[in-house]
């Protein structure tokens, strides 16, 4: 109370304000957002990915020919002013494929990615939260995890997978993304843990789930939203790798897996097969990953592991 | 810093354990090793699948903690891995692909570790400078590849080297020239030029990992204070940045070489793949193509056994690294 008594209320505070417009202190967000857009790297990744977004939607427009589409005058041409990309065997149009293909792994990616983050939040601010035997039999499962090839797991499970919808994928992919990202949450939920506002609220009775989903994760939020980012381009690897070896997207659904899949035989003789689809899934995973790379940096500049 | 490496070694060795008797279970309760042969024409009858099953110890209809458990009362009095399902030893099958695997495996990572470690120095050192922003937009784009994308550019590359020189330099099909006539240097000339692309495959992937990562280590080691105070007594820049920049700056590297190894794995299982290799990956990839639970498990000891000598040697380098281990 004596301090309050001593400050004088109104204009001391006000004036300096006014006076140097530029020492208004700026929220977090302000800030992150300042940073970001000094960011290069932040432009072209954020260009790049917004080019590959509306071209996966509004692509296929100009495009004379659908993807189910055969040209059977125009076999395995090379690209020519009819067939953007080319055509494979059989007559398909390359473009068209490509760009069905983009939209199922984009939206694996875009739906996967997120949701690893989701799920290493969960796990991550349970474990520290919780401590004691919890916490270590989480760490546990995830050390194992990380010993056995996540990979390999994929193809074994995918005997189950392959019955299922493509929508499966989703979940299998981030049923195995998260636990890099679930380790950090812990460590940051652990200090979180001893500050005095979850102590409070713990001491009010706030159950644990509560306490988690209003203190806990909106705190470790950056870090979640880097990791949902750069989840993004880590779940199209996985998809593509997983539907190249015929284990992920099975026809009569394509992906840009599956795309690669069947150009690979002709990859060194006819390389427009291979090489267009490949130089669409090193863009959309590059954005990708340099937006998630700048954000890192953004939220946090000083963290030796993660600066730039 | 023994007690450590013990404490160390046998935590990674407990864990790869679990990995491979979790393993085991999980292929148990997924794949049907009997539906190869109820496809065949005629149908074989039920006693004769159940006899085979049994013979192999993988009978679906036996409980999995048995099957489990005569699996490693195999494993230890006779030191063996079971039966595949074409009916050889799983260990002779792993011994004849194991050193296909090790070669590219050991080669890949070795170049991998310290192509990565000097190009995240050099580019720490010259932050910023044109060759800085090369390494780093191309580390992204190669992290932005599947293994299996870079391992078909490098043979378009290949093949297009091999049209302008107009020799066969590099070879890309299998491991070596099957019959390939003269004497053992040719052999040794032949299985080299076979290794080219894909150990650069498995180096770049790494490489391109292990370089941000050791960048961004050493821009921390950089700015601290003893960098500072080994210049003022009179080291040169270039002693200074090793002997107290690049050693500390390797300490957390050490640690994230064991947790990166089982990506590099997977990776080089992909590339032996692409490459037609037979080696160790091939081997998973049937293994769970054709439902054959031992030698999937077999496959998984592999690699768990690589993980736990990976990790303890990253163990072994930190703690010669790091002072603070051994006291």
């Amino acid at each position: 109370m004596e301090v309050l008594n001593e400050l004088p209320i109104s204009e001391p505070i006000e004036e300096p304000v006014a006076a140097r417009p530029g020492k208004k202190p700026v929220s977090r967000s302000r800030m992150v957002l300042n940073r970001l857009r000094r960011m290069p790297r932040f432009w072209v990744g954020l260009v790049g990915l917004g080019l590959v977004i509306l071209w996966a939607i509004f692509g296929l427009i100009p495009n004379a020919w659908n993807f189910t589409d055969l040209d059977v005058y125009n076999m395995g041409s090379s690209p020519s002013a009819t067939h953007w990309f080319g055509t494979s065997d059989i007559g398909e149009d390359i473009y068209a494929q490509t760009i069905v293909g983009l939209r199922k792994s984009l939206i694996i990616g875009l739906l996967a990615g997120p949701l690893a983050s989701l799920i290493a939040g969960i796990i991550g601010a349970f474990a520290g939260y919780l401590g004691g035997a919890w916490d270590k039999t989480i760490i546990w499962f995830i050390d194992l995890l990380l010993v056995l090839p996540s990979l390999f797991l994929f193809v074994l499970l995918s005997p189950i997978f392959k019955s299922l919808s493509w929508v499966a994928l989703i979940f299998l992919l981030a049923a195995f993304g998260w636990m890099i990202m679930a380790r950090v949450i812990r460590a940051q939920t652990m200090s979180l843990r001893e500050r005095d506002f979850i102590k409070a609220a713990r001491f009010m009775g706030v159950g644990t789930w509560t306490i988690i989903s209003r203190h806990i994760l909106p705190n470790v939020s950056s870090l979640l939203i880097i990791d949902a980012t750069l989840g993004v381009g880590a779940a199209i690897l996985a998809e593509t790798t997983l539907s190249f070896f015929g284990f992920g997207i099975q026809a009569p659904d394509v992906s840009l897996g599956t795309l690669l899949s069947a150009g690979q035989g002709a990859a060194v003789t006819r390389p427009w097969l291979f090489v267009f689809p490949a130089a669409i899934l090193v863009w959309t995973v590059l954005s990708a990953s340099l937006v998630g790379d700048a954000l890192r940096d953004a939220v946090d500049p000083t963290s030796g592991v993660n600066r730039d | 810093m023994i007690g450590f490496i013990i404490k160390r070694f046998i935590n990674y060795a407990i864990l790869s354990a679990i990995a491979t008797l979790s393993a085991y279970v999980l292929a148990s309760m997924i794949l049907n090793p009997a539906a190869r042969y109820y496809g065949r024409n005629p149908r074989p009858s039920d006693q004769t699948v159940n006899a085979i099953l049994d013979g192999l110890g993988v009978n679906p209809n036996t409980p999995v903690i048995e099957r489990l458990w005569s699996w490693l009362v195999n494993l230890v009095t006779r030191g063996s891995l079971g039966d595949t399902i074409h009916n050889t030893s799983v260990l002779s099958e792993m011994a004849a692909r194991a050193g296909t695997s090790l070669r590219l495996l050991i080669l890949g990572t070795v170049i991998a570790a310290v192509v990565g470690v000097i190009l995240g120095v050099w580019g720490a050192v010259r932050q910023y400078r044109a060759s800085d922003q090369i390494i780093s937009y191309a580390s992204f784009t190669i992290l932005a590849m599947p293994s299996f994308v870079i391992g078909i550019l490098l043979m378009i590359l290949a093949t297009g080297l091999n049209n302008v020189l107009g020799i066969q330099l590099i070879s890309f099909t299998g491991e070596y020239t099957p019959g390939l006539d003269g004497g053992w240097w040719a052999q040794v000339a032949d299985r080299a030029g076979h290794l080219v692309l894909p150990t650069i495959a498995l180096a770049l992937v790494g490489a391109a990992g292990y370089s941000r990562y050791q960048r961004s280590a050493m821009l921390d080691v950089l700015s601290a204070d003893y960098i500072r105070t080994a210049r003022s007594k009179g080291r040169t820049r270039g002693s200074a940045l090793v002997r107290h920049g690049v050693r500390v700056a390797l300490i957390p590297m050490s640690t994230y070489f064991a947790y990166s190894f089982a990506t590099i794995l997977a990776g080089a299982a992909v590339i032996e793949l692409v490459f037609s290799w037979h080696g160790m990956g091939e081997f998973l990839f049937q293994a769970i193509q054709q439902s054959d639970i031992n030698a999937f498990t077999g496959a998984i000891l592999f690699n768990a056994v690589l993980v736990l000598i990976a990790g303890t040697l990253s163990d072994i380098v930190y703690a010669a690294l790091d002072p603070r281990v051994r006291v």
